[in-house]
C-alpha cells in the first residue's frame, strides 16, 4: 500500500496510537511516522524554502523537534496539521538564515481583459483538444512538474490547499497571513498554473 | 435606475476574481447570484472556471516523491543519535 493510500485511510486514533508509541521511545513508531509524513513534509518544505538541500535540513530539524516535543501533541489538531505547523516554523527560521533573495511575488496575474473588463483573449477550450480522460492524466503529470515555477509564497498555499486539502482558515493561520491574503495567493497560484497548462496545450502566448 | 442595474452586472474580470471564494463555497449570496448569472451568459468565464477546476483536480492527484530507503535510513540514524543524547 502506498503511503498516500495509507494516509487516506488513517483515523485520528491511528495517529494517537503512533504518538503514544513514539513517546514510549518505540523506534518502529518513528519509522512509521517518517514513512507516512516525510514525503509530504519534504514537499511542503521545498515549497517554502525553495531549495531541496535546505528543505531536507528543515525536515530533519522538524523530526528532531517532534521527537523532543512529542509530549506537547494534544490531539486537538490532526497530526498532519501539527507536523506542518512545526515544519513551517522551522522553515521560516531557515529561510531567514539563508537570507534568500527569493523570487519576486509579482507573478503575472492573468491580465487578459480589455478596458471594459471583458476577455481580450478568451481561454481556448481544453476539452475539445484531447479526450477527457487523457487530458486529466496529462494534467496531473504536468501540474506537478510546473509547481516549482510558482513563487514560493503561492506554491506553499497551493500545496497546503490543493495538494494537502487543508481548509482556508487553517492554512491562513499556519502561514501567518490574513484570510484575504491566503485567497489572493491561492488564486494567483492556480491562475498561473492554469496559464502554464494552457500554454502547454498550445493556447499560445498571451 | 439604469446606473444601479449596470453596477449589479459583473464584468469578466470581476467574475474571475470571485472564483476562488466560489470554489470554496464562501461567496455571499448576493455575489453568488451575480456570478452564476454571469456564468450562465458567458462561455469564456465558464470555460475558465472549468479549467481552474481541472487544474485543482490535477493538483489533488499530485503524489509526493516516494521516500527512498537511504532517506529513511538517514532519519532513523538521526533518531538513534537523538535518543542516545537525550
Amino acid at each position: 500500500m502506498s503511503a498516500a493510500i495509507a494516509l487516506a485511510f488513517r483515523s485520528v486514533d491511528d495517529d494517537v496510537e503512533l504518538v503514544e508509541r513514539l513517546r514510549a521511545g518505540d523506534e518502529s513508531a518513528f519509522v512509521a511516522l517518517v514513512s507516512l509524513y516525510q514525503p509530504r513534509m519534504l514537499r511542503l518544505a521545498e515549497a517554502t524554502v525553495g531549495s531541496r538541500a535546505v528543505a531536507e535540513e528543515v525536515t530533519q530539524d522538524t523530526w528532531l523537534a517532534v521527537v523532543r516535543g512529542v509530549e506537547r501533541f494534544e490531539g486537538r489538531s490532526s497530526l498532519k496539521t501539527w507536523l506542518f505547523r512545526i515544519l513551517l516554523n522551522r522553515a521560516r527560521s531557515a529561510a531567514g538564515r539563508e537570507q534568500r533573495a527569493g523570487r519576486p511575488d509579482e507573478s503575472i496575474v492573468e491580465d487578459r481583459f480589455d478596458k471594459s473588463g471583458a476577455w481580450a483573449s478568451p481561454p481556448e477550450p481544453w476539452a475539445d483538444q484531447i479526450d477527457d480522460r487523457l487530458l486529466a492524466e496529462h494534467l496531473a503529470t504536468r501540474v506537478q512538474e510546473l509547481l516549482p515555477d510558482l513563487p514560493d509564497s503561492q506554491r506553499r498555499v497551493v500545496v497546503l490547499r490543493d495538494l494537502e486539502g487543508l481548509p482556508p482558515g487553517e492554512v491562513a493561520g499556519m502561514i501567518g497571513v490574513s484570510d484575504g491574503n491566503q485567497r489572493v495567493l491561492l488564486h494567483r497560484g492556480r491562475a498561473r498554473l492554469r496559464q502554464l497548462l494552457a500554454a502547454d496545450m498550445g493556447e499560445g502566448a498571451r | 435606475m439604469r446606473f444601479w442595474r449596470r453596477r449589479r452586472a459583473l464584468v469578466c474580470r470581476q467574475a474571475v476574481a470571485l472564483m476562488a471564494d466560489y470554489l470554496d463555497g464562501r461567496l455571499a449570496p448576493r455575489d453568488l447570484q451575480r456570478l452564476e448569472h454571469h456564468l450562465a451568459a458567458c462561455p469564456h468565464c465558464s470555460e475558465y472556471l472549468a479549467q481552474l477546476r481541472a487544474t485543482i483536480d490535477a493538483l489533488g492527484h499530485a503524489e509526493p516523491e516516494a521516500l527512498t530507503d537511504e532517506a529513511l535510513d538517514e532519519l532513523v540514524g538521526l533518531y538513534r543519535r537523538w535518543r542516545a543524547e537525550a
